[in-house]
C-alpha cells in the first residue's frame, strides 16, 4: 500500500497566507467601519446608562434583537437638558468608532433627543417627576392665603398685559389693596433667575401679605422660565403665600404646581382677591343677621320665661278659685239635704200636732163640755168634795171663760149623773 | 404696618365668629348677650368698612446694592370704564 500521507494543512499553508497582528486587523476594521458609516442617526432604547466620574456618559442602545454600545463625552452631553435614563427611546446622532483596547465598536454620540416628544417636554416631565418625588407639589406644604391680603407683591414684567390686568381688576373690585411690583423679565435666558430672585427679594423685604407670580399668555417656549427648577424652588421656599398665574388656560407650569394657589391667568389671580372680598362682605352681613336674630331670640326666650313665671305666680289664685268652687258645690249639696230634712221634720211635726189636737182637752170643750179650775191654784176640779162654799172658780168654755163663786156644794150627784 | 392691618382684620373676623357662635348658643345672660351683640355689630361694621375703602398705593420694589426701596409705580393707563 503506497504510503500517502494526507496533507491536512495544505490549504492554510498557502504561500499567499497573511497573518495579522491583532492591532493591525483592529486598525483595518476601524478604518473600514469608521469610513464606511461616517455620521449616522440611530434610534433605540437606552439601557445600562452610566454617568462616569469623568463626566462622560456610557450606555447601550438596543432594540428587539441587537445592542449597540454608545458613549457621549462630557463636552457633548453638557448640552442635554433632560436626564438620559434606561428605557427611554432615543434618537442619537454621531459616528461609529472602534475602540481597540476592548476590541469593540461603539457609537460616539454628539446629539441625543427623545423619540416622539421634544427634548423640552421630556426635560419638563423629568423635572416634574423629580420635584414631585421631593415633595414640592405636596398639598401639606401649601400655605393658606390670608383672609385678605391687604398688600400684594407682584412678580411680573412691568410692561406686559399681566400687570395691567391685575391692577385694573383690583382697582374695580378691591380698591383697598396696596400693590408692590417687582418688575422682572418673563422670558428668555435671564428670566428664570430674575423671577426666582424677585421671589426671594419679597421674602427678605417683607411688608407684603402674599405674592402673585405672573405672566400673560404665550407659546410654551415663552412660558418656559416658569418651568425652570430655580423658579420652582424659589416658590417652594417662599415664606409668603404664593399665587401662580402664568399664561393662558391650558398651560400648566411647574410654578403652578408648586405655588400655594394656582390660577390660569393673571386676571384670575386678581379675581381671587375680589371674590374673597365679596365673600367676606357677604359673611359679615350674615354675621350681623345672625347676631340680630340671636339677640332677638335671647329676648324672646326671656319674655317667654317671664310669661311662664307669671303663670306660676297666678296659679295659687287659680287654686283658691277651685277651692271656692268646691265649697260652692258642697254647700249647694248641703242646702238640698238640709231642706229635705227640714221638710221631713215639718211633716212629722204637723202629724204630731194633729194628734195632739185630737188629744187636747180643749177639743172636748168644742163639743159643749167645760173645764173648771180653782182660781187660785189653777187645779182642775174633778171632785166637788174639794170645793167649799164661796170658792172662786174659773170655768173655761170652748170660747171664752168666766169666773164664778160656789154657792152650794153637792157631794153626791148620782141622780143628776143618771139623768145624763 | 400692613401686616398689622391683615392681622387685625383676621383677629377681628375670628373674634366676630366666636361672638356669633356664643350668642347663637344662647347660654349667656341678657346683660352679657347685649354686650356681645354690641361688640359683634361694631366688629362686623369695622371689617366691612375696611373692605369698602377705596384708597390704594401702587409701588415698585427697587433693589440697589442689596438695599431695597419703594418707588411710585407709573400706572400707564387711566381706568377704562
Amino acid at each position: 500500500m503506497p504510503k500517502v500521507a494526507p496533507d491536512l494543512f495544505s490549504q492554510i499553508k498557502g504561500p499567499e497566507r497573511h497573518i495579522y497582528k491583532v492591532r493591525e486587523i483592529t486598525k483595518d476594521i476601524k478604518l473600514i467601519l469608521e469610513n464606511s458609516f461616517g455620521e449616522v442617526w440611530v434610534e433605540g432604547e437606552v439601557s445600562n446608562f452610566k454617568s462616569a466620574a469623568s463626566g462622560h456618559f456610557y450606555f447601550s442602545l438596543k432594540d428587539e434583537s441587537a445592542v449597540l454600545a454608545a458613549a457621549m463625552f462630557s463636552r457633548a452631553n453638557k448640552e442635554v437638558k433632560f436626564k438620559i435614563e434606561d428605557g427611554l427611546k432615543m434618537v442619537c446622532f454621531g459616528r461609529i468608532d472602534v475602540y481597540p483596547p476592548r476590541g469593540n465598536y461603539q457609537l460616539i454620540v454628539e446629539k441625543i433627543e427623545p423619540k416622539g416628544i421634544g427634548a423640552r417636554q421630556l426635560a419638563f416631565e423629568q423635572l416634574k417627576k423629580k420635584l414631585f418625588k421631593e415633595g414640592l407639589f405636596e398639598q401639606a406644604h401649601k400655605k393658606p392665603l390670608p383672609a385678605m391680603p391687604f398688600k400684594l407683591g407682584v412678580v411680573t414684567s412691568s410692561q406686559g398685559a399681566a400687570v395691567r390686568d391685575i391692577l385694573q381688576i383690583l382697582r374695580k373690585g378691591a380698591p383697598f389693596i396696596d400693590l408692590i411690583i417687582r418688575p422682572v423679565r418673563v422670558q428668555g435666558e435671564a428670566a428664570s433667575g430674575e423671577i426666582a430672585g424677585a421671589i426671594e427679594d419679597f421674602n427678605k423685604f417683607g411688608q407684603v401679605d402674599a405674592l402673585i407670580i405672573s405672566r400673560g399668555g404665550g407659546s410654551i417656549e415663552d412660558l418656559w422660565s416658569f418651568n425652570e427648577e430655580i423658579v420652582a424652588r424659589a416658590i417652594y421656599n417662599s415664606k409668603l403665600p404664593t399665587i401662580s398665574a402664568v399664561g393662558h388656560q391650558i398651560n400648566i407650569t411647574l410654578s403652578d404646581l408648586v405655588a400655594d394657589v394656582f390660577v390660569e391667568t393673571p386676571s384670575a389671580a386678581a379675581k381671587i382677591i375680589v371674590d374673597r372680598r365679596n365673600v367676606l362682605l357677604a359673611d359679615l352681613d350674615n354675621y350681623r343677621h345672625s347676631l340680630s336674630s340671636s339677640i332677638l331670640e335671647v329676648i324672646y326666650n326671656l319674655k317667654h320665661a317671664l310669661a311662664v313665671l307669671l303663670g306660676a305666680l297666678i296659679s295659687p289664685l287659680d287654686r283658691l278659685l277651685e277651692k271656692q268652687q268646691l265649697i260652692d258645690e258642697f254647700s249647694a249639696g248641703l242646702n238640698r239635704q238640709i231642706r229635705q230634712i227640714l221638710n221631713i221634720t215639718q211633716e212629722k211635726l204637723s202629724y204630731i200636732i194633729e194628734k195632739l189636737e185630737v188629744l187636747s182637752p180643749l177639743s172636748v170643750l168644742s163639743r159643749g163640755y167645760s173645764l173648771s179650775t180653782q182660781l187660785g191654784t189653777g187645779e182642775i176640779i174633778k171632785d166637788a168634795v174639794k170645793l167649799n162654799e164661796g170658792d172662786k172658780i174659773k170655768t173655761i168654755l170652748d170660747k171664752g171663760s168666766f169666773i164664778s163663786t160656789v154657792r152650794e156644794v153637792i157631794k153626791d150627784d148620782k141622780r143628776e149623773k143618771r139623768a145624763f | 404696618m400692613t401686616k398689622e392691618k391683615k392681622e387685625r382684620f383676621e383677629d377681628d373676623v375670628k373674634r366676630l365668629q366666636k361672638i356669633v357662635d356664643e350668642l347663637a348658643d344662647g347660654k349667656l345672660t341678657l346683660g352679657e348677650s347685649l354686650k356681645k351683640y354690641e361688640e359683634g355689630i361694631k366688629l362686623s361694621q369695622g371689617c366691612s368698612a375696611t373692605l369698602n375703602e377705596a384708597q390704594r398705593k401702587v409701588q415698585t420694589l427697587m433693589k440697589k446694592e442689596g438695599k431695597y426701596s419703594l418707588e411710585k409705580f407709573a400706572e400707564d393707563s387711566e381706568p377704562q370704564e
